[in-house]
This record gives C-alpha cells, sequence and structure tokens, in this order.
C-alpha cells in the first residue's frame, strides 16, 4: 500500500493513503454488517436441531475476547513507542500484539473443533452455517492482522528500527487491528451473549 | 524505469525508448490512460460477444416454436447476456471513461494509487476470462427429471440460472454442474476489481484535486464519478456475501437459502437487489455524467442548474439504496413493504426527473451543433424518458405483478441500460475521441451509426411492450403459433440485426478514424473543462504544470468573457491563449516524476481465478499456485517502490517543494 502519488496538494489535508484506508475499512462494515444481519435474521427461526446454546462456552469465549482486546492495547503501546521512537520498544509491542491475536485464533480453532465433535457441523443447520462463516471471517481478518503484524516486525528486526513511511504502515495496521477488535466486540455480543 | 523528464530532454519522450512502446509496455503499465484505453478495449470486447449471445436469442425466438437452440442453450445464453453486459461491458466501459477522464477533469498526472488501478483492470479481465472459462471447463447437468436428458452442448455448459440467480432454481439441486459456481465466483472476483477501483476513485477525487478545483467547481462527469464509486463501495460487500453463501450452499452443503436446514430463498432476493438496485444506478450515472458534458459543449450554453444535477446525483444514489424490493413485488413480502418500496421508487423517480428538466433548460434557446456525440446525448434524453416512464409505472404494485416477468420488463429496463446508458456512452466515446487519439472521427458514418441505432434500438425494443403486455413471459425458450406473438418477434429480431449493423458502422469509423482520421486540434470543440486544456492525444504527463481553477467551467471562462447582456463573447488573445497552452503542455519546463511500471498487479491478479477453480474441484495444488501467485504479487508489491531512482519527499517534505509537480 506504499502508492500515494507525490502530489504535495491534499485538499483535505488528510494523507492521501490513510484516506483510502477509511475508505477501505467503511466497506468492511458493509462486509460485516450483512453478515450479522443474516446471522440475526436466522437466530430468531424456529427450526428443530442443535443450536448454539447447545454447545457454547461463554466463559472460555469470554477469556479469549479478553485476550484480543487486550492485544488493542499493546497496538496503542507499539504505537506510541514509535511516536517517541523508541524503536525497541516498538518492535516488543508488535509482537506482543501478533502473539495475543495468535492466542485469540488459537482459541478460535479449539473452540471450532470442541463444537464440531458436539454435532455442530458447519452444515448441520442454518445457525452453524451462520455461525461458522461469521465467526470464521472475522478469524481470517485477524489471522490477516497477524500476519502483517509480524512482517512488519521482521522488517523492524531486520533494520534495527522502522522508518518514517513504514511507520505509517504501522498506523493503517493499527486503524485495521482496532477495527478487528471493535468487530468482535459486537460480534460476541450478538453471537454469543443476546 | 526512471521517468524523470530534464527541462531540455523532452524531446526524448516523444521518441520514447522502446521499453515504453510494445506489448509489455501496456501489460504493466500504471499510466490511468492506457489504463482506461485496455478497459475500453476489454470492455467493447465482451460488449460484442453479449451482443452475439444476444442475436442467438433473438434468432431462436423469431419464429414459433423454434429449434435453434435448446432450451438449455438459450437458458445458458440468456444468463451469460445478462451477466456480461452489466459486470463485463457497461460496468468496465465506465470504468474506461472514469480512468481516461478523471484525472484530466481535476487535475491531476494520475489517480492516487496508480497500481492499485493496474490491480483493478487485471482483477476484471482475470475474473472475465475466468467466468467465460465455463464454456471450456463448466458442466450443467440435468436436474432429476428435468428437461436435459440430451447430451448437454458446449454452448449450454454456462450459468444458466439467470443474471440474478434465484435460489433455491441456482442451487445444486436444480442447477447441478459447476456453471453456476463459475457465476458466484466469477462475480466475486469481478466485484473486487470494482471494489478496489471505488477506493481508488473516491480518494482521487477527494485528494488529488489540483489548486482551485473546490468540489463544487468539478466537472458533473467527475461527480457522478464520484457517486457512482460510493454506490460501488457500499453495495458490492452486500452481493459478495451472498454470494459466499451461494458458494458455501453448492461447495460445503450449507444451507443459507434452502429451506431444507432453515435457510430462506427470499433473503437471496433481499441481498442480491439490495446490491442490485445501486447497481442499476452503477450503470446509469456515468451516462448522465457524460450527458451532461456534452449537452453545455454543444448547445454553448453552461450547464443548467448545475448545484441541482449534483445533488440530484447524489439523491438518487442514495435513494438508491432503499428501493430494492421493488424488484420483489412478486415474493412473499408484505403489503406495507410493497406500499412502502412502491412509495420510494415513485418518489426516487422526482431527481431523476430533475436532471432531465436540467438537461432541457441546458438546450433550450443554445445554439445547438447536431454532430454525432450530440445526437447520441440527445438520443439518450428520449430513450432514457421512456425507459423512466415505463419504470415508475412499476411502482404500482398491482401494475407491477401484472408485468413482472414479461417482455414489457425486459423492454423497460433495455430502454434505460441501452437507450440509457450505452447511448451515453457512445456519445462520450465520439466526444472524446479526439482528445483520446489525437484525430477526428468520421461525422458521416457516426451520423449513420447513431441514426441507425436509434432505429433499430426501437425496432427492437419498442414491440417488447406489446408483447409483455400481451403475455410473452421471459425467459422461455420457445412460445406456441397459437399464441399469435410470431409477427412482433420476428420484428423484434430484424431491429437486433439492425442494431448489430449499427455497431458494425461504429467499428469500421473507429478503426479507420484511428489511422486515417483527420488531426484534431486541441480543442475541436470549443469545449469547457480543462481536459481540452492539453494537447491531444493527451501527453504522458496529462498537464504540464498544475492548472489553477477560477471557476467552474475554468478553461471556458478562459476563453470567453460576458458582455453586458450577458452573452459569451470571446477574448481577445484565446487564440494566442491557446497557442500558448499547447506549446506549453507539449514541453514541461520542470522535472516530472511518474510512476513506474509494475509486474506485480497482473501476478496478484492472475492468484484469484486459480483460487476459484481451487474452490470449484477442491484441488491444493489449484489453491498452492493461487496463494504462491498472491504472495509474489503481494510480496514484490510491498517491497517495490512506486517510482524508481527517485527519492521521494516524504522524509523532507521541504527540500523538494520548488520542483515537484506543484
Amino acid at each position: 500500500m506504499s502508492d500515494a502519488h507525490a502530489y504535495p496538494h491534499e485538499p483535505t489535508g488528510v494523507e492521501t493513503r490513510k484516506l483510502g484506508f477509511w475508505i477501505f475499512l467503511s466497506t468492511e462494515i458493509l462486509f460485516f454488517g450483512t453478515l450479522i444481519t443474516t446471522f440475526l435474521i436466522f437466530k430468531g427461526r424456529d427450526f428443530p436441531g442443535i443450536k448454539l446454546t447447545d454447545v457454547y462456552d461463554i466463559p472460555f469465549t469470554s477469556v479469549s475476547s479478553f485476550v484480543l482486546l487486550m492485544s488493542s492495547l499493546t497496538m496503542v503501546l507499539a504505537h506510541n513507542a514509535l511516536e517517541t521512537n523508541d524503536q525497541e520498544k516498538t518492535r516488543v509491542w508488535l509482537l506482543a500484539t501478533a502473539m495475543l491475536g495468535a492466542v485469540f485464533l488459537a482459541g478460535q480453532i479449539y473452540e471450532f473443533t470442541e463444537f464440531y465433535h458436539k454435532g455442530f457441523e458447519l452444515s448441520t443447520n442454518i445457525f452453524s452455517s451462520t455461525f461458522y462463516v461469521l465467526t470464521g471471517f472475522h478469524g481470517l481478518h485477524v489471522f490477516i492482522g497477524v500476519v502483517l503484524l509480524l512482517a512488519l516486525w521482521g522488517v523492524g528486526q531486520r533494520q534495527r528500527g522502522l522508518s518514517l513511511n513504514e511507520g505509517m504502515n504501522l498506523e493503517f495496521i493499527a486503524l485495521y487491528w482496532h477495527f478487528v477488535d471493535i468487530v468482535w466486540i459486537v460480534l460476541f455480543t450478538v453471537v454469543y451473549l443476546i | 524505469m526512471t521517468k524523470i523528464i530534464e527541462p531540455k530532454k523532452q524531446r526524448n519522450i516523444f521518441s520514447r525508448p522502446s521499453s515504453e512502446t510494445g506489448i509489455w509496455s501496456w501489460i504493466t503499465t500504471v499510466d490511468h490512460k492506457r489504463i482506461g484505453i485496455m478497459y475500453g478495449y476489454a470492455a467493447f470486447f465482451f460488449l460484442l460477444v453479449g451482443g452475439l449471445e444476444a442475436l442467438l436469442l433473438r434468432i431462436q425466438l423469431s419464429q414459433p416454436d423454434n429449434n435453434f437452440l435448446s432450451a438449455a442453450e438459450y437458458n445458458a445464453m440468456f444468463t451469460m447476456h445478462g451477466t456480461t453486459m452489466i459486470f463485463l461491458a457497461i460496468m468496465p466501459i465506465s470504468a474506461a471513461f472514469f480512468n481516461y477522464l478523471l484525472p484530466l477533469q481535476i487535475g491531476a498526472r494520475d489517480v492516487a494509487f496508480p497500481r492499485l488501478n493496474a490491480l483493478s483492470f487485471w482483477i476484471f479481465i482475470a475474473g472475465g476470462l475466468f467466468l467465460y472459462s465455463t464454456f471450456l471447463f463448466g458442466t450443467a447437468g440435468a436436474p432429476e427429471g428435468g428437461y436435459l436428458d440430451e447430451e448437454v452442448s458446449r454452448l449450454a455448459s454456462a450459468p444458466n440460472g439467470g443474471w440474478f440467480g434465484y435460489q433455491p432454481n441456482a442451487g445444486l439441486k436444480y442447477s447441478p454442474g459447476t456453471a453456476m459456481d463459475y457465476w458466484a465466483i466469477g462475480l466475486q472476483i469481478l466485484g473486487i476489481a470494482s471494489l478496489v477501483s471505488a477506493f481508488n476513485f473516491i480518494t482521487t477525487i477527494l485528494n488529488m484535486r489540483t489548486k482551485g478545483m473546490r468540489l463544487m467547481r468539478m466537472p458533473v462527469f467527475t461527480w457522478m464519478t464520484f457517486a457512482v464509486s460510493f454506490l460501488l463501495a457500499f453495495s458490492l460487500p452486500i452481493i459478495a456475501i451472498a454470494l459466499f453463501f451461494v458458494t458455501f450452499d453448492r461447495q460445503f452443503g450449507t444451507t443459507f437459502f434452502l429451506t431444507e436446514g432453515g435457510g430462506d430463498p427470499v433473503l437471496w432476493q433481499h441481498l442480491f437487489w439490495l446490491f442490485g438496485h445501486p447497481e442499476v444506478y452503477i450503470l446509469i450515472l456515468p451516462a448522465f455524467g457524460i450527458v451532461s458534458e456534452v449537452l453545455p459543449t454543444f448547445s454553448r450554453k453552461p450547464l443548467f442548474g448545475y448545484p441541482a444535477i449534483v445533488f440530484a446525483g447524489f439523491g438518487i444514489a442514495f435513494i438508491g439504496f432503499g428501493v430494492w424490493a421493488h424488484h420483489m413485488f412478486a415474493s412473499a413480502i408484505s403489503p406495507v413493504a410493497q406500499a412502502g418500496f412502491g412509495l420510494s421508487t415513485m418518489i426516487i423517480a422526482v431527481p431523476t426527473g430533475v436532471k432531465i428538466f436540467n438537461w432541457l433548460g441546458t438546450i433550450w434557446g443554445g445554439k445547438l451543433t447536431l454532430n454525432t456525440p450530440m445526437l447520441f446525448a440527445l438520443g439518450f434524453i428520449g430513450m432514457f424518458v421512456i425507459g423512466g416512464l415505463s419504470g415508475v409505472t412499476h411502482s404500482v404494485v398491482p401494475a407491477d405483478t401484472q408485468q413482472t416477468d414479461t417482455y414489457y420488463i425486459v423492454a423497460h429496463f433495455h430502454y434505460v441500460l441501452f437507450g440509457g446508458a450505452l447511448f451515453g456512452i457512445f456519445s462520450g466515446l465520439y466526444f472524446w475521441f479526439p482528445k483520446v487519439w489525437g484525430r477526428m472521427y468520421n461525422e458521416t458514418m457516426g451520423k449513420i451509426h447513431f441514426w441507425l441505432m436509434l432505429i433499430g434500438f426501437n425496432v427492437t425494443f419498442g414491440p417488447m411492450h406489446w408483447l409483455g403486455l400481451q403475455g410473452q413471459v421471459r425467459r422461455t425458450w420457445v412460445y406456441a403459433e397459437e399464441t399469435n406473438l410470431g409477427f412482433w418477434n420476428l420484428i423484434v429480431t430484424i431491429g437486433a440485426f439492425i442494431l448489430a449493423v449499427a455497431i458494425l458502422v461504429f467499428m469500421a469509423n473507429w478503426i479507420y478514424s484511428r489511422r486515417k482520421g483527420e488531426k484534431a486540434p486541441f480543442d475541436p470543440w470549443d469545449a469547457r473543462t480543462i481536459e481540452w486544456s492539453i494537447p491531444s492525444p493527451t501527453p504522458v504527463w496529462n498537464f504540464s504544470k498544475a492548472p489553477e481553477i477560477k471557476s467552474l467551467d475554468d478553461f471556458w471562462h478562459q476563453k470567453y468573457g460576458e458582455d453586458e447582456d450577458g452573452r459569451a463573447v470571446r477574448r481577445e488573445g484565446t487564440d494566442e491563449l491557446l497557442l500558448k497552452l499547447e506549446e506549453e503542455g507539449l514541453n514541461p519546463d520542470e522535472e516530472i516524476h511518474l510512476p513506474s511500471p509494475s509486474y506485480f498487479p497482473l501476478i496478484l491478479a492472475f492468484g484469484l481465478p486459480f483460487l476459484g477453480y481451487a474452490i470449484i474441484y477442491k484441488s491444493v495444488p489449484l489453491a498452492l499456485v493461487g496463494v504462491i501467485l498472491l504472495l509474489i504479487g503481494g510480496f514484490g508489491w510491498g517491497t517495490e517502490p512506486l517510482e524508481e531512482e527517485f527519492e521521494t519527499s516524504e522524509e523532507n517534505p521541504d527540500a523538494k517543494e520548488s520542483s515537484t509537480y506543484e
């Protein structure tokens, strides 16, 4: 995403790449919005068969949700460290964020396998289909985020520091990461708590 | 591939090094003009393919009880005709205009993200090839006890569930085989292309405007691009998710749209039309933009009610998200919903009417030049009004339930999409021909094209109204002699062949004029917007220095002042101004940095179809090929600087200020 054109005049006052990224995130809202709407429509349907409420384990998911929320904190710390040009700390917090994201993903994989063994499979019924596609789509986003974080961490590790341009990338990844986090807060509420 | 242009060396640009011409320079280009031209040619190719499919349909329907196509072939042809025309012809031809003109109209040197722009184009090509590869690899099997007991021909091995893919008909049970998977995944890939270009254009319009180009000084075409980009950005995610569901239903046994597992076929209709209706405006708004440029130029008057036209465009775009269920009046939706969506459908006619009156106000009392682009623009108004009026009658629910799924509907949407969108597009193709190629098109052939097309169009689609009201049903491959539908169907088919001849005339004109056309002056129409203030064909660097905009229709006001009665009077010195502009445009006196060509958008884009095949054939090797291509593309992209050997001003913004674009 390093396509900003050397054009000094930016009438909106927002850096071009950042503006493009915000528009991308606004589209993401529609992606998740459609999925959540579908989930809610089917959630109220009266259809026989196993339901999420028969298999889920709220305390477990609460813990993994907490882990993901904490990763937002470490992301902020990484960004903060970069602002004060503390390169070492930036890398530490980047890696911490990636690790917390990976822990969340591991939790999701464990949860999916558990559900599967309890007979709650992707094609069992409409409740399982919507659950897996919705949370799986979010998990894919977390996975991409972890890959991006690790890539940035790797670059920083190799060069012993991030340049100004790469710092901009950190900002994008942070925006993305917080977005994915906020989506999870909505998902956790909608899928598990309501 | 540096293009740092020293003041004394600009002559080298004209005899460019061989690496900047030839096929690889096109394949790796990130220049918005070249991408626009490639979009145009690719889309026109698909327009021809979609047109051929339509001709096959019309031959089949030319007489009762005909046997030219089998039922299976007919289903495949109408599905591919609709899908091709919408996703592979009209949308990308609009994208061609956006690409070529948008940076020129706002005084920019390129779009905000040139490589993303190349990526959009290559994803579009990859998606189109993927969809059409169904004719080679796809299968359309027979539903149990269905009509397809005989062997299925290659022609029928294509998606056959309609461009709207209604469930459960398009599901695995009633559409077995892989053809509908090609459809679902092909549209998914094409959707990514449009999404990426939407981000790009929104960012470009917001952030790449030149000095003084305030929002309310932007040309209307730019405004409509802006509106269309928002429509794309907010409607495509919906269909993307819906297509995910379809693919999951067909490939992984889920039941999102199948009642067997608690799913809901009507949900598909909601999701599809929640995208599908904004899509209608995605197709027509670019044409609105084009005629809003053409009409004032050839009426020699400013556009009547510029703010009204701009806000009406956004009004249409906004309300366009709230009318989708009028496609579903025959489905199980409640009477309250029917009334509500009927009302919103009537309301959306208001901003559309505002535009029509603005265009009429623009030509009213103007000094009209009736050349080809103007004729097409006028034809556009007439045909679009017919289609719009028959459209608004569908907001009356009882009437709509009579007309739905008949040829009346077919007539209606061809009047807006062919008589509207395509007439507007042809108007634009002729209008900007001199700008793109530096030559004039042949006026006589252009006019023959227009009249053939106008006549052929009305002979084709006019009688469909009557056929529909007589009860001829859409998507049926044969009708009985006793229905007495034969006569008008034959007329319709004759009309379709007149249209084919018109397209041939257009192609002949294009090929001839590209090579032998008269040299075009750089402002042949005495036009109003700043893309005409630079040489034709447009130099690679667009503007040799960033223009400064002082008013709406800035170029016109540079050329013309007003006398005390408010009449336009050519300023003294306008001729010198034009000479000076051309001289300056060809000879930039400063360094120009253009983004360097890149292989990576191409590589990244062609990873996607492999992933598509991998899903259809559950093949790990194919998936690996796809992922590897994506990784090579993504990694190469991330590590390759946008411009070779050019120190960006990002490290020290002040140092380069004087030598960069401004």
